[in-house]
């Protein structure tokens, strides 16, 4: 089957989760959350949530500590940029890559 | 039927106004400016129900046609040489997303050095870009070719640039066959353009596309790149179909026919014969029937669509005679004249095609009249009857040297 069968005469398609495909292995740094620095987490409640707010292609779930979709995750940093406690670290995939296989840098 | 004395650009303004056109979006630059004042003075005294965005560049006019086109409103704009060269960026935009936009080009040589005359560099300087390209004679064909645009943008989804030579034809009159409001209504039809804001069915229009094809979040699998490529082409290719259908629509309509792809002068007979695109094509003409009263049959072959190029139809035409002999009013520098070299690879390996010489006249607003035209037509036959069957392109009146 051909792609001729999609009758698109122009480059579209519907917002959707993934629509450009697992953005995340654009990635070169990840964020990395510090649990015990987060508003949220400090005061337990959903504070802050500003990376949530802040992150342009919505890889942010809001929560106590807000979590990062590491799949469409670009790295762009702005998350980490607008946190007001500097809880958020951009740690270089290379490292935090190691670091997940549990093997010394 | 009525008959008004009309400039190119009047007769361009008049063609607008009469598709009822929705959004105008353009720059001043001569010699198109006065195209888009004539539309601002109907807009103002409500003879044109169209909005006349003012911007303050022409890459945001092209852009004000490629959001207003999106959203299915017939658009046009206008401009020349600098001008065209500034929307170069959405000139391969509004072309790329398949959008009906029609535009007017007054050709005119590109800067620097600094002229405002004509030449054809303009336009041929985009050709690649996937727009519809059609080349017009007089200040009628301006009118009818602009109005036939509009039919072949939105049925084929490409944009349309309608070309027409700078002074000699924006700003010379000429008695026009303005038609009637009742008649082009019928006509050109309100298109149903492809619906893009439907808020059951929201989408992103023009989202990154990559090289191969991939599933989108339905599973449905999309175009890549390439694939929206070769359906460009396809429409481009189509064109060939359509241009000639419209203008029969049109001729059955309005009682006039100016050529389709090509048009031709004494062609029947003709054993050299004259190639060219625009209002030169005229002068060639008289150039032809002078060579004629000394014996030399010529006849004139005049490229209405450049882009796409009637390769299958030059090839026909051209068969079996013994020269083509190409004006261009434009270069790929470096190179040739883009007309001859396009006529050069439509012939090659064809039977019968004849030798192809290359001439380079009228650049920034040089003149080339008909006497002299025919001079180089002498001058290629000598060349011819000597045996020369390849030689460089002979520029037009140049005076680097002292002339012999």
């Amino acid at each position: 089957m051909g792609t001729r069968d999609c009758q698109h005469q122009i480059a579209m398609s519907s917002p959707a989760a993934g629509e450009a495909g697992a953005t995340g292995d654009w990635r070169t740094e990840r964020p990395v959350l510090d649990p015990a620095l987060c508003l949220a987490q400090k005061q337990e409640k959903e504070a802050c949530q500003l990376c949530w707010v802040y992150c342009p292609d919505l890889c942010i779930a809001r929560g106590v500590p807000p979590a990062v979709l590491l799949t469409y995750c670009k790295g762009c940093g702005i998350c980490a940029e607008v946190c007001p406690t500097d809880a958020i670290a951009m740690v270089p995939e290379r490292e935090s890559a190691a670091a997940a296989a549990g093997g010394a840098r | 039927m009525s008959i008004s004395i009309l400039t190119g650009n009047d007769a361009a303004a008049h063609a607008a106004r009469l598709a009822r056109v929705q959004v105008v979006a353009a720059y001043p630059i001569t010699p198109q400016s006065p195209v888009v004042e004539m539309l601002s003075k109907w807009s103002d005294q409500g003879d044109l129900q169209a909005e006349l965005v003012r911007v303050e560049s022409e890459h945001s006019a092209l852009t004000v046609c490629i959001a207003a086109a999106t959203v299915g409103a017939r658009v046009f704009t206008a401009t020349s040489a600098n001008g065209l060269a500034y929307m170069n960026e959405q000139i391969w935009w509004a072309a790329g997303a398949r959008l009906p936009v029609v535009m007017c080009c007054v050709n005119r040589a590109l800067a620097a050095p600094w002229n405002v005359l004509n030449d054809q560099q303009d336009s041929m300087s985009v050709r690649d870009a996937g727009w519809v390209q059609l080349y017009c004679r007089d200040n009628q064909e301006v009118l009818d070719t602009t109005l036939q645009a509009w039919r072949i943008a939105e049925e084929l989804g490409l944009p349309v640039m309608v070309c027409y030579d700078g002074f000699l034809l924006s700003h010379t009159v000429m008695p026009v066959d303005v038609p009637e409001a009742s008649a082009v209504d019928a006509f050109l039809p309100r298109h149903e353009p492809i619906p893009v804001i439907d808020l059951a069915r929201p989408r992103n229009v023009g989202p990154v596309t990559f090289a191969d094809p991939r599933a989108n979040a339905d599973g449905v699998i999309c175009h890549g790149y390439m694939e929206l490529r070769a359906l460009h082409q396809e429409a481009l290719t189509r064109a060939l179909q359509v241009i000639p259908r419209v203008e029969r629509s049109f001729a059955a309509l309005f009682g006039r026919s100016r050529g389709a792809l090509t048009w031709g002068h004494l062609l029947d007979d003709a054993e050299v014969v004259l190639v060219a695109a625009g209002s030169i094509g005229v002068e060639l003409t008289v150039a032809a029937e002078a060579l004629r009263a000394e014996g030399v049959k010529a006849g004139v072959l005049g490229i209405r669509a450049y882009r796409p190029f009637p390769a299958e139809a030059l090839r026909q035409a051209l068969q079996g005679r013994r020269l083509a002999l190409v004006f261009d009013k434009a270069m790929s520098y470096g190179h040739e004249g883009p007309i001859c070299s396009d006529v050069r690879s439509a012939l090659f390996g064809a039977p019968g095609a004849p030798p192809v010489f290359g001439a380079v006249a009228g650049l920034g607003g040089r003149d080339a009249a008909a006497r002299e035209l025919a001079e180089v037509a002498r001058r290629a036959l000598a060349d011819l009857d000597r045996g020369v069957r390849q030689r460089p392109a002979e520029w037009v009146n140049l005076q680097l040297e002292e002339r012999a």
